[in-house]
């Protein structure tokens, strides 16, 4: 049986639905706030602003990380900048044109409403942070800089030097430490979740590791909100973080919430090129770097002449040719296809040929070095530390690599996911980004979800559950404990000889190959037949070293890819599925003759929402149609 | 390449470490240090041993998470980098590496490399930020601040909060960490209505939590990854020494 998805987005005029929204919603009084316990798992952008806000407005706030300090999220390591609609530049920005451009971006897979709403509080969020002491770039005159940034003919990124993600998320983490301070949030880093706690089916609490001691505990709360970033790890290889992982969205999954998209996932078109099979992570070059640099191969196969030996005329500046209106700007997953391509042809440079030039010699010409340094200078020298090679006087080389993935669990546009009381929010959730995420929008997603959505909806929950408080008492979270502890001490038994890396590397290569950039019915159909017999293989024969009651990082590790090897399959059946080519998601079967994707949009107008039905028996897909009242689907073009 | 690896095991906090002696062997020189531990890791779970537990998660130097000091120095050598920055081609073929873990009374062990950090969390929790409730503040261009200030402001805003400072001073003071986000916060007009109270409650923070006093030394600024000047040491002791001399007088006139 498939179940309906009220996505509860208001009626009204697409302008006016946010604010009628807020003016509707239930609100809880500043009484019955203190009474009320909010459990934010994650302290990047997301879960940060969001512990933060929630502990200003009087609700306790309980927030949790795996790494030391809540400081140290993934989110820190964003580097081009966030989006917002304040045409500062005075270029025709607008809220429309931003949400237009996001919809467009996402190749019409995202819900309107949504996109509408997160382009309207963007210009609050660089308030904020500017009032939290976020040192953007500035003009001399003081005024707010800006630049451009991939899939946008408007300047309206703001930026910290290639530092913004860490300088946003600074601002959040200081919000959140004066909460602390204050005894607002309680923080407990260094805590992995590992169970969702169901009660009467609603979301009541959290199962947990403290990962210095190895103690498994409950915490119980009125509603629990994940925050806990996305799942790109699942490739093994990939420009985010180690820690990275599906298990706590994997997690809620099993326990009911719905998982929807797992298949869009982002190839970043600017990372530093594959160097063996030592590497532990790719390191993404941003795409800034795409309003200087230009992108080229040479024009023939087997060319092998150094960079500065090959003249404009052998040169091929595939983008500018093939999109002449935004050139070397086209949307991630064009300028990512299109890397793959020149290096399917045979004409990719540096080992192996899997890359392509980034070349900064013109703009080093027309703005001088000095200018070059300023406004990339942390990148290049991050460039020359990897590769030993100065891109300054050589052109760097770049090649794609997974980034983002714009699949999460399902929310409604109160940011609650079909479990009453879990709420997701950031990258853990699905909302936004359709298909395909354009440059800048994660940092404004996370805060805006953080800081102004979360904020104002989670009262439409919380008013319904005044005198329902659960404790840990309920024999539910026992039972849950006792599941985990069950999981953690099978994994310890197994006595195996791989580790848990090796079936992690295995997966990876797999996923990449069959459902990275391209993917076909075969090449997916091949990978859900290898992706099971790879877990077993796992739960068989892993080698995993040390005990339960310690640090114990192999354990950690373990049980992330435990989930990630259940979470590939789903991803696979997803892209199996969804047979049309939509923005990160190509399907080789579904493009024109000149290789552009081809949407369907008949057919899959709609947002997949997974449901488990236990392991081994295949999920439910179910279906929340799109409806688009206000822009005409049209193909994307950036031609 | 081949390396004699000299590593600091220790069980737990409570149990004293020792130096333990391990090969690396047919590491690639393109391999990052933290890669070529990886690898010396994989060879321990495979004869059946406990691995090597370090920190680290961005392992692009920007998260701070990960620590190491290396042949004595904090990230090892090099300027501007973190341990997980490093990379292998920098050693000689056959060199003897000591590793061990970031050492100073208030980072106590936790296992073998991995230190517990978190009295910087508790120094930031006292007076390391601007209080700007969600949903209150202004228009963000309506105060504006000139490029040179907002430049020195990012510079100071930098610090990662990795603690090599604090390993590596005889004293093991936090002057550079503190001094960092005080001149950070303090050097912005968003930060004034808060800035001596900030300097302050910091400074007393460092020292109720075990941090040395800052001599002049400078090892701090040698090693810091995100190339934080030891200038904005002396600004806090200006801030501080005006945040005191308020105190002075307001506990005077209480009286
Ligand atoms: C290298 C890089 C550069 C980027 N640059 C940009 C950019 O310029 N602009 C832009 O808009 N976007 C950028 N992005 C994307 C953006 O950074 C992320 O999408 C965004 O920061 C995600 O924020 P988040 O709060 O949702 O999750 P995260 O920041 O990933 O935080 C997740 C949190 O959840 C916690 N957590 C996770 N799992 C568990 C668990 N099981 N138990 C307990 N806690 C858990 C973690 O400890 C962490 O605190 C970039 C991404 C990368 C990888
Ligand atoms: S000042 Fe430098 S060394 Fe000290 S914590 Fe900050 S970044 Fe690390
Ligand atoms: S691992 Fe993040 S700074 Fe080294």
């Amino acid at each position: 049986m498939n179940t309906q998805l009220d996505s509860k987005v208001p009626a009204g005029a697409l302008e006016e639905k946010w604010t009628k929204h807020r003016a509707e919603s239930k609100l809880v009084n500043p009484n019955n706030k203190r009474k009320f316990d909010i459990i934010v798992v994650g302290s990047g952008l997301a879960g940060a602003s969001a512990a933060a806000s929630l502990a200003e407005m009087g609700y306790g706030v309980k927030c949790f990380c795996f790494q030391d300090s809540p400081r140290r999220a993934h989110s820190i390591a964003a580097q081009g900048g966030i989006n917002a609609a304040k045409n500062y530049q005075n270029d025709g920005d607008s809220v429309y044109r931003l949400f237009y451009d996001t919809i467009k971006g996402g190749d019409f897979r995202s819900r309107e409403a949504n996109v509408y709403r997160l382009a309207e509080v963007s210009a609050n969020i660089i308030d904020q942070c500017v009032a939290q002491g976020v040192p953007f770039a500035r003009e001399y005159g003081g005024l707010l800089a800006n630049r451009s940034f991939g899939g946008a003919q408007v300047s309206r990124t703001f930026y910290a030097r290639g530092q913004t993600g860490q300088q946003l998320l600074l601002g959040a983490y200081q919000a959140l430490a004066q909460q602390i301070a204050v005894g607002g949030v309680k923080m407990f880093p260094r805590t992995e979740l590992l169970d969702i706690v169901i009660v009467d089916g609603h979301a009541k609490g959290i199962v947990v590791r403290d990962l210095l001691s190895g103690e498994i505990s409950s915490h119980a709360g009125d509603t629990v909100v994940l925050a806990t970033g996305g799942y790109g790890n699942v490739f093994y290889l990939s420009t985010n973080a180690r820690g990275c992982n599906v298990s706590a969205t994997y997690r809620a999954y099993k326990r009911g919430a719905f998982f929807a998209n797992p298949c869009y996932t982002q190839i970043h078109p600017t990372c530093i090129p594959v160097g063996g099979t030592y590497q532990s992570k790719l390191t993404l070059m941003s795409e800034s770097l795409r309003n200087d640099g230009r992108v080229w191969v040479p024009k023939n196969k087997g060319d092998n002449r150094p960079p500065s030996q090959i003249p404009d005329s052998d040169r091929d500046y595939y983008l500018e040719r093939k999109y002449p209106s935004f050139g070397n700007l086209a949307p991630r997953d064009i300028a990512s296809r299109s890397a793959k391509e020149v290096c399917d042809e045979g004409r990719g440079v540096g080992p192996g040929g899997l890359g392509v030039y980034l070349d900064f010699a013109e703009a080093i010409g027309r703005l001088g070095e000095k200018t070059i340094r300023e406004r990339y200078g942390n990148l290049f020298d991050i460039y020359h530390n990897i590769t030993g090679e100065d891109a300054y006087h050589l052109p760097m080389r770049i090649y794609p690599a997974v980034h983002y993935t714009m699949g999460g669990l399902w929310v409604d546009y109160n940011l609650m996911s079909n479990v009453p009381g879990l709420h997701v929010l950031g990258e853990a959730n699905f909302s936004d980004h359709g298909a395909n995420r354009l440059g800048a929008s994660a940092l404004m997603q996370g805060l805006a979800d953080g800081y102004f959505v979360i904020p104002s909806t989670i009262a439409n929950y919380l008013a319904t559950q005044l005198g329902k408080k659960v404790s840990v008492d309920r024999p539910e979270f026992n039972a849950t404990e006792n599941e985990v502890r069950k999981t953690v001490a099978k994994l310890l038994s197994i006595k195996g000889k791989r580790t848990a890396t090796s079936f992690h590397r295995e997966l990876g290569l797999l996923l990449w190959e069959k459902c990275g950039m391209a993917r076909s019915r075969e090449s997916l159909q091949e990978a859900l037949q290898k992706i099971p017999s790879l877990r077993e293989e796992f739960w068989q024969n892993l080698n995993l070293q040390g005990g339960d009651m310690e640090l114990n990082q192999s354990l950690e590790q373990a049980g992330r890819v435990a989930d990630f090897l259940e979470f590939a399959e789903l991803m696979c059946l997803d892209a199996l599925e969804r047979e049309e080519s939509c923005g990160g998601h190509f399907r080789v079967e579904y493009q024109t003759k000149e290789g552009e994707a081809v949407r369907d949009d008949a057919d899959f107008c709609h947002v997949a929402a997974w449901q488990c039905t236990g392991t081994d028996s295949k999920p439910v897909r179910n279906v929340e149609p799109l409806v688009f009242e206000n822009v005409k689907l049209a193909t994307r073009s950036y031609k | 390449m081949n390396f004699k690896l000299k590593i600091w095991r220790q069980p737990n906090q409570k149990t004293a470490g020792e130096f333990h002696d391990y090969a690396a062997s047919n590491i690639p020189a393109e391999a990052s240090f933290l890669e070529m531990l990886d690898i010396v890791n994989e060879g321990l779970a495979e004869g059946n041993e406990d691995p090597i537990a370090f920190d680290s998660d961005c392992r692009e130097g920007i998260c701070g998470m990960c620590s190491l000091v290396i042949n004595g120095i904090p990230h090892g050598p090099g300027k501007a980098k973190t341990t997980c920055q490093l990379y292998m081609r920098r050693f000689q073929d056959g060199d003897t590496i000591w590793i061990e873990p970031f050492r100073a009374a208030p980072f106590p062990v936790v296992k073998d490399l991995v230190v517990d950090r978190s009295a910087f969390d508790r120094i930031i929790e006292s007076g390391g930020y601007i209080t700007a409730r969600t949903g209150s503040a202004p228009e963000a261009n309506s105060v504006p601040i000139g490029k040179p200030i907002a430049d020195l402001a990012m510079e100071a805003a930098a610090c990662i909060g990795c603690g090599a400072c604090v390993a590596a001073c005889p004293n093991s003071s936090a002057m550079l960490f503190v001094g960092a986000k005080v001149s950070h916060l303090g050097l912005l007009p968003q930060g004034q209505p808060e800035r001596k109270s900030r300097a302050h409650n910091m400074v007393r923070a460092m020292d109720e939590l075990g941090f040395g006093n800052c001599t002049n030394h400078y090892e701090c600024e040698a090693v810091c990854p995100a190339e934080i000047n030891r200038t904005f040491i002396s600004r806090l002791n200006r801030e501080y020494r005006k945040a005191a001399v308020r105190e002075a007088v307001a506990v005077t006139v209480d009286e």
